[in-house]
């Protein structure tokens, strides 16, 4: 009784009590530091964030006009074990791997980023228009997302890279274009149907009865409701892009021989097959960095999708 | 049933149209010298020659009406003239399937069986140590990329153990396949062996397949393992599992008779186009193990340049997976009443 009473008095200190609880952190990202694997990923995910970013403090470029060019001790072709001045050894032409690793964060994440970036916007621009204009628009913009589903993704990024590359003169740019050009129509789904369920809101309909302009509609009121998914969604993907491109470039087919790329530098391995008990830090190390990298991303993600999927939260 | 297979049929020449378009448009970023290699087997000594392959080929006329000319001769099974190949890119396409499908049919089944006994094993145990255990194991599987996994398997099982080589054959075993008295009926190493009844040369073929089976398995076993684990788990929360349960069935009853067979409606759907992924090629674990099949061809033809090859096995393998996709949703239907009615 005592409490209630004490309750119901004035109590100046409310708001003193109520900000830290504002301030609390989203559901999502609490659930996210309850799990332990998840917090290993973001370990993971921040060391590699680091790696990049103190790059020229690790690796120092010996050509500062071009760092992402590995430098080469030589010409001979056998791979060099590991030894004081290459500490992880250097691959076929002598391209030093601690360098090619540590400036191939960079590489991924420049890789990964613009990929990402740019199929959020062309999926999600697709998807909201396609959504909000509805109509023969979504009929038609939706018919086009099957047929690029439609496209085995690997086999479809190869192609267009093959007839890009001579185009652009550029086979790194080509590779990154062609994974783009393959990536966004999940995305688009993913927002078209946020934008279907956001429209209906009175807020919208509010916006649209003051004769709001349809672009400023959906600038301004649905898209802010409605990308918040496919934002978490897509970042968590950038180590799927990461993945594609590397596995392009060890095709050959995205970034050029001595380039700073995790891809590249194994591809040099498939020369040295039969021989690849002797020279194993040629795969080992280059193929360390990329798994490590991709299962950050993936534990993050993980535990991400458990925490934003309501039915399995329910149960928990 | 009938009208939803009328359904799924009558979309499907839509979505191969669209699919030949944007095929076809890719094919116009080539230049025209380039598309006009697309049908002749050597490059003309002149200029004039050159100018006169566009003009019989229609290459300096309107677009649609290239493209109409183009869907002509896709028709006729003319997908162009293959550079690497050295032969028809269609011919050449029929000439590295058989092995494409021999590594999908060595690789389906062990992904399928140990993928679906793992998850239900999981979703069973749910949260206990074997539910942790394999979901370790199809985090790290999922993380591990097929060239690295390949790498590493041909590192310690060829370079080192010398156990299982690369190829599809060994070099003795290949004079045998290729001398006279041999048959060759399907193209698949391993079957044909045994139709031979050579028992050497289909334990030559199966050494040779192990490893890039295993590899693509590895790396898929852990999606299949989630799917089937998420599903299960699903089910076992179903209200006609618990009323299973409360007529005082035995744990075992429930899940075989009840729990199991309906969980592997969604498994249906992820092993056939999976299926038709590995049909597609392969393409970086028959790189990796100089596996000749389509995939590995398909690389092969794009560090060449051979724009042509590629895009004709692009078209094949999205065909295909269109195709598989119809067969899936009118098997998905049979399964599962609710589709068909919707």
């Amino acid at each position: 009784m005592a409490t209630t009473t004490k309750a119901l008095q004035p109590q100046p200190q409310l708001p003193t009590i109520a900000l830290p609880k504002a301030r609390r952190l989203p559901a999502w990202l609490r659930a996210l530091l309850r799990n332990p694997l998840s917090v290993t990923g973001a370990i993971i995910v921040i060391a590699f964030i680091l790696l990049a970013l103190l790059a020229p403090v690790i690796a120092p470029p010996k050509y500062p006009e071009d760092p992402y060019q590995i430098p080469r001790a030589g010409f001979s072709a056998a791979p060099k074990p590991p030894s004081a001045a290459h500490i992880l050894g250097t691959t076929e032409g002598q391209y030093d791997i601690f360098y090619g690793i540590v400036w191939g964060t960079r590489t991924a994440f420049k890789v990964g980023l613009i990929i990402t970036g740019l199929t959020v916007l062309i999926g999600g621009t697709l998807g909201a228009v396609s959504a909000y204009v509805g109509g023969w628009v979504d009929e038609v913009i939706q018919r086009f997302v099957e047929i690029v589903l439609a496209f085995p993704y690997l086999m479809a990024a190869i192609t267009l890279q093959v007839v890009l590359a001579p185009r652009l003169h550029d086979s790194f740019l080509a590779a990154m274009i062609a994974l783009t050009a393959f990536s966004w129509p999940g995305y688009s789904r993913l927002i078209r149907g946020d934008v279907l369920s956001v429209k209906e809101r009175d807020y919208v309909l509010a916006a649209k009865v003051i004769g709001a302009p349809a672009w400023r509609i959906l600038m301004r009121h649905i898209l802010p409701n409605s990308i918040y998914t496919l934002l978490v969604v897509a970042s968590l993907d950038i180590g799927t892009y990461v993945l594609a491109f590397a596995a392009l470039s060890f095709l050959g087919l995205g970034a050029q021989p001595g380039y700073a790329d995790w891809g590249q530098l194994l591809s040099f391995a498939r020369n040295w097959i039969p021989v690849l008990s002797t020279h194993w830090y040629i795969v080992v190390f280059p193929g360390f960095a990329i798994v490590l990298f991709v299962l950050g991303w993936n534990l993050m993600g993980d535990a991400f999708r458990d925490a934003l999927d309501p039915k399995l939260r329910g149960n928990k | 049933m009938t009208s939803f297979i009328i359904r799924r049929l009558l979309v499907m020449p839509v979505t191969l149209l669209g699919l030949s378009l944007l095929i076809f448009s890719m094919l116009q970023l080539l230049d025209p010298v380039q598309r006009a290699s697309l049908y002749i087997s050597s490059p003309p000594k002149t200029a004039d020659a050159l100018q006169a392959v566009i003009h019989t080929y229609g290459l300096d006329k309107p677009v649609w009406e290239q493209y109409a000319n183009w869907l002509g001769n896709l028709a006729k099974g003319d997908l162009g003239w293959s550079k690497t190949g050295q032969q028809p890119v269609l011919s050449a396409i029929g000439n590295y399937f058989p092995a494409t499908l021999e590594l999908a049919l060595w690789s389906f089944i062990p992904i399928i069986t140990v993928g679906v006994w793992l998850g239900v094993k999981a979703a069973v145990n749910h949260d206990r140590p074997l539910d942790q255990v394999t979901r370790i194991f199809s985090i790290v599987g999922y993380a591990i990329p097929t060239f690295v996994f390949g790498l590493l398997m041909l590192m310690i099982f060829y370079a080192t153990l010398q156990w299982f080589p690369p190829g599809r054959l060994s070099d003795w075993a290949n004079r045998v396949v290729y001398s006279p008295g041999y048959h060759t009926i399907t193209g698949m190493n391993t079957i044909d062996a045994l139709l031979n009844l050579r028992l050497d040369i289909f334990w030559d073929a199966v050494l040779h397949i192990l490893m890039p089976a295993l590899t693509i398995a590895y790396v898929n076993w852990a999606l299949i393992l989630r799917v089937v684990r998420s599903s299960m788990l699903d089910v076992l929360r179903a209200e006609y599992t618990t009323v299973a349960r409360a007529k005082g069935l035995k744990e075992s009853a429930v899940i075989n008779r009840h729990a199991r067979p309906n969980a592997m409606i969604p498994v249906v759907t992820i092993g056939g186009l999976f299926f038709a992924g590995l049909l597609n090629g392969a393409v970086i674990s028959e790189t990796v193990f100089n596996f000749h099949g389509v995939g590995w061809w398909a690389t092969n033809a794009a560090t060449n340049l051979d724009a042509v090859s590629v895009l004709g096995v692009t078209l094949f393998s999205g065909a295909l997976l269109i195709l598989a996709n119809l067969v899936v949703d009118i098997l998905y239907g049979f399964l599962d009443p609710r589709i068909r009615l919707a």
